[in-house]
Order: C-alpha cells, then structure tokens, then sequence
C-alpha cells in the first residue's frame, strides 16, 4: 500500500467468505482513507454486497478482520457497529414504512443521542426539539419537507432511497456505507443524490459506495477498487482503473 | 407552524383522556338504555379494558402477538388473594404484588420468548402460559388449591388485618379502607385503574420509546442498523403489558377474591387478541371498545334462551316461529361463541383495522369527499393521531 496507515479509518483485512464450497471473497484486503470517497465495482456476482455485509456485522467472515477506527468490528451486532459511527444505505430501501417520513429521520438521531437503547417512555416525542429541527433541515436539505408528515411506505422509489440516505445523515456517521445509491433512478434524481453526496464529502465523512453507475462512479470516487471473482483485481484512482487493461476486459468490456 | 402542530396534538392527547375519563365514570348511566348497568358487568368493562390496553402495548407497538398473557392475569390473581390472606383484605397492597410479581413472571417468560420472532414467539408465550396453567391446576395444588381455586378462609392469618381490625365473623370482603370492593364502588375502584392505565398508555404512544416500539414493527433491520438493540425494548414492552394484566388480575380478585386455574388457559388469551383486534389494534381507545363489546355481548348473548326467542319472535306465525327460532338458538346461550365467530370474521374481511377503522371511515365519509387531497390528508392523519 502506497497511502500511510495513519489516515486509514477501514481496514478490511485478509478477509475470506466462503458458502459451502464457494468462494465469494478471498484474500480481500482493503484500506479506506479517511474522508476519502472509495468504491468498489465490479460485475454482478464479483462479491460486492457480501463484502458490505461482511463490514456491518451481517456476515460473519470466514477468515479475516474488519478493523474499524481502531476497533476490530468483526463479530459485533449490527447495532453495535452502528454505534461506533458506521452507517448504512441498502440496495433496496430499508426504512420505517408504517412511521412518518419526519419520525423515519428522527428516529437515528435518537440512537446517536441516547445509545442503543433508553427507556424514555414517559417523555413526549412533541418535547424533543433539538432532534426535531435537526430532522426538519434535513428534510429541507432532501427536498422531502412537504411530504413529512405522510407515512414513509407511500413515498415513491427514489424518494425512499434520499430518505434513507438523510436517515443515515442524521447520524453524522464517521463512515457510510452507500449499496448502489442511485440504483433504479431516474437520470435527474441521479444526479441530485451525486450533489448530495458531494455536499457530504465537503463535510469530510468517509463513504464506500458500490455502484454499478460508472457516471455515479466517475463523479465522485477518489479511489476505485475493482472486484471480480470474489478478489480484488485492481485499484487506484479513477484514471488509473480506467486505463487499466485488466479491467477494461474483466468489467467495462472495453467500453471506455 | 410547527409548533402549533405539536402543542395541538398533546391537547389532542389530553382532550382524549378527559373524554375518556367521562365515558368511564358514566358508564353506570349511559349504560342504563343497554340493560348493562349493573356493577358485575361494568366491573369486567373495566378490568377487561385494562387488559386490553395492556396487551396492545405488546401487539399494537411492537407487532409481537402473545399469545400467552392469560398467566399474567392468572399470576396477578393468585398473588392478589394470597396477598389478602397472608396480610390484608385492603386492595393496594395486593395490586401492588400482583403487579410486581406478573411483571417478574413476564420477564422471564419474554426473556425466553423474545428470542424468536412472529408465530415462533407466539407458539413460545402459547406453550409457557398453557404450562403455567397446567402448574397451576395440578402440580403447584399447594400453592394455587388446583381444580377448586384458591380462596378466603377463616384461618387465613391477614397479619396487619389481625393488628388493626376486629376479627369479624364470616369470611372478610377486600375493602378500601373501610369501602366494600364490590357493587358500584368497586367498579369505580377499577375505573380509576382504567383511567390511571389509559393515561400512561398515552403517555407511551407519544414518547420516543413509543416510536421505537413501532419502528420494530415496522422494520426490525432497519432498527439494527440504525443503532437501536431492539430486543431491551421488545422486553420492556412485554414486561409492561405483563403488569398490565397482572393489575387486571388483582383487580379481578379484588373483587371478587377468588383465582382460579381456568383463567389461564389458552381460550382467555385467545380472547385478549380477539378483543384487541375487534377494536383496532395499535389504536389508544380501539382494544378498550373491543373489550366492552365482547364482554357486553358475552352476557346479553349468553343468556338469551328459547322462551326469550320465542317472546322476540312471538310476531311471526307458528311455523315460521319455530324454525327463526330454532335457527338463532344456535346463536345464542351457550351457542354465543358462535355470533363473535361470526362478527369476528367479519369484522377482519371488511375492517382490518377493526371498530376504529369503521370509526375513522364513516368520519371521513362525513367530513371530506374523494380525491388526492383526501388521500393525502388521510396520511397526515395518521401520523398526527396515532393516538386514535
């Protein structure tokens, strides 16, 4: 690795999954700067998602580490990961159907507040007003504002995809973990998640993002790491992944 | 603007628990038109309500369907009475331990139960109860006096009884410092219960643990990966609806002190969840209706006969009688589980959401008509009254 140690907030290291007889990742070792925006490509089936899973505590690796801020992840609960600052966007929307759309993003600023859990039930949510406008500029940020108070489960596709990233935002989360963020979107609400996006790495938070969007890619990665048959095959900056033979045959098919 | 909409919701709040509270204490009057008033009844209104209240903060909130909590209620009884014989025939102390002691039975039941989700845990909080109320009708005679139930006696020691009070012939009734718990001020005894139990509920609703119940319900990943260790809270609520029935339990020796095994078995926890479900689950006011209904039901049903048929059907000629009359017989006495079968399915096909939801359509049927409008303002409807 050419990148000092010391800016790396994610180490995924010598990590291995294997179902049964399959190998879905090997010899996967990762290093995530901090404050940097790295994503991971590949083609269907590389091992993307599992790599993810593996990072949240969803899976257990075969054999290897996740080493996070110092802390080793590896066999925590997810919630437990979540409360050392890492946050995450699902491929397809994981949200609160049944709740608001303002409880949907409240609800994270309260795990940030007061742990993973506290018996606060004879406090009224109406006196919580610090998470409250917090939620509501988030909302204003998003673009959701008029649509608060309508339950989360009728919001169309890519709204409940922009919920779900303002849910995570609301964490301030050290980093945040983006599966296929503009999967299914329209072209303009692509490009609004990318502004946003952007915006976030202003602020500094370290995210990983798979995409299979290379416009989504291009804009906003600084590092690309390329998967293929559960190993990374490549890395580098986006030039650098671009021009490189090896993956123009493994994934962009020569295409650019 | 914002603001405006959060102190209006918790006047909306408080308006709800007035107009409760009223219809509660009214009910000796209110009830007369219906052939209800009398207190045996109305005393099982509000035990029942209790119960039910109780139960939806499991249900309702967090979407765990127990099916299990008639051994709360049976734990909060047999406390109860054991309570009046070893120490005194004053209610509070019983109602106390009876809710201490169900809420410590429902923590360690939930703590087992809670580790499966949706019909494993229903099948878990089945298997326990149905457990307990086997103990309690062989095994643990000693304690719970088995097929008899466990009753007053003369002997019974009531040490702070013996201490205060002259021993009176016959066996004692349990008496809020000198108030008879039976007849009409034990109906208000329980109502105040009711009352007391209602207002906490809503207090829960509109907290931020309350939000997190509901979060469960509604996606329990997203509450892993939000950072939220979701089994303290499903505990706590399990916990909480446990000394809910607990209370209902002790007041349901309170009284009338005696406990029984059979109020355990699996049919009263069947009809905790039929009650909930008639009346609107994860609704405030819903399960307290469901409650009233089947227990109001149960009685004028129950004791309808073949003379009262032929009187109601006495109108009709003689052949036509007989037949009407042998047809709704079946419906009724002891045939009455048979007319909530019936309401129950009914109720489900057509409105899920149960007597709430009928509520809530025919108010919107008066108030607004179609279009996206409607729709919309039905959505903030429900987020600005959950309560309902």
């Amino acid at each position: 690795m050419t990148t000092s140690t010391e800016n790396v907030v994610l180490h995924v290291a010598d990590v291995h999954k294997t179902f049964g007889g399959l190998h879905a990742l090997s010899d996967i070792d990762l290093q995530i700067e901090e404050g940097k925006t790295h994503a991971i490509i590949g083609p269907n089936g590389a091992g993307k998602s599992t790599l993810l899973n593996v990072v949240v505590g969803r899976l257990a690796p075969t054999r290897g580490a996740v080493v996070f801020d110092g802390k080793v992840l590896t066999g925590k609960q997810p919630h437990e990961i979540n409360q050392v600052g890492v946050a995450r966007v699902f491929q397809t929307p994981e949200i609160f159907p049944d709740l608001s759309v303002l409880q949907n993003v409240m609800a994270p600023a309260f795990a940030k507040r007061d742990g993973s859990f506290k018996l606060n039930f004879l406090s009224s949510l109406d006196d919580e007003h610090q998470i409250r406008k917090e939620a509501e500029e988030m909302l204003e940020d998003i673009g959701l504002s008029e649509q608060k108070l309508m339950k989360a489960g009728s919001l169309s596709r890519g709204d409940k995809r922009r919920m779900e990233l303002a849910m995570c935002l609301m964490q301030h989360p050290k980093l945040l973990l983006l599966d296929e963020p503009t999967a299914g979107m329209s072209r303009h609400d692509t490009n609004t998640t990318i502004e946003l996006l952007k915006k976030i790495k202003e602020r500094g938070m370290t995210k990983v993002i798979i995409e299979h969007d290379m416009h989504v890619v291009f804009s906003l990665a600084d590092k690309i790491s390329v998967l293929a048959g559960g190993r990374i095959i490549a890395e580098g900056t986006p030039e650098e992944v671009r021009n490189n033979p090896k993956v123009q045959e493994a994934y962009l098919g020569g295409a650019h | 603007m914002n603001f405006q909409g959060i102190f209006s919701m918790s006047r909306k709040d408080l308006t709800t628990l007035v107009i409760f509270s009223i219809v509660v204490l009214a009910l000796p009057i209110w009830l007369q038109p219906f052939g209800a008033a009398y207190p045996d009844l109305m005393q099982k209104f509000a035990i029942f309500g209790i119960l039910a209240i109780g139960f939806n903060i499991l249900f309702g909130l967090t979407g765990y369907l127990s099916f299990g909590h008639a051994a709360f209620l049976g734990v909060g009884s047999y406390t109860a009475v054991w309570t009046f014989k070893l120490f005194s025939m004053n209610p509070i102390p019983a109602l106390i331990f009876a809710v201490i002691l169900s809420g410590l039975f429902a923590l360690l039941i939930g703590y087992v139960s809670l580790r499966r989700s949706g019909i494993y845990f229903s099948i878990l909080t089945l298997a326990f109860a149905q457990m307990s109320y086997n103990l309690a009708y062989s095994v643990l005679t000693p304690i719970t006096n088995g097929e008899t139930g466990l009753q007053l006696e003369a002997g019974d020691p009531r040490v702070l009884d013996s201490m205060f009070v002259a021993e009176e012939a016959g066996l004692p009734v349990s008496n809020f410092f000198g108030i008879e718990m039976s007849g009409i001020p034990g109906f208000y005894f329980c109502a105040i219960f009711l009352i007391l139990g209602f207002f906490i509920t809503q207090r829960i609703f509109a907290s931020p643990f309350g939000m997190m119940l509901r979060g469960i319900k509604s996606n329990q990943t997203r509450m892993n990966y939000t950072g939220f260790n979701t089994r303290p809270y499903t505990l706590t609520a399990f916990v909480i609806s446990g000394m809910y029935a607990g209370l209902a339990g002790g007041l349901m020796a309170v009284t009338d002190p005696l406990a029984g095994a059979e109020r355990m078995q699996w049919t009263a926890s069947g009809e905790i969840v039929l009650m909930t479900i008639l009346g609107g689950v994860g609704t405030l006011v819903g399960p307290v209706i469901g409650a009233w209904l089947i227990k109001y039901f149960e009685n004028i049903f129950s004791s309808f006969n073949e003379s009262v048929l032929h009187n109601l059907f006495g109108f009709l000629p003689d052949g036509v009688e007989g037949f009407v009359v042998e047809l709704t017989s079946m419906f009724v006495g002891e045939g009455w589980h048979l007319t909530l079968g019936l309401v129950f399915v009914l109720v489900v096909t057509f409105l899920p959401g149960g007597m709430m939801e009928g509520y809530r359509r025919i108010t919107t049927l008066f108030t607004g008509g179609g279009g996206d409008g409607d729709k919309k303002a039905k959505a903030d409807d429900t987020q600005t009254q959950p309560a309902e």
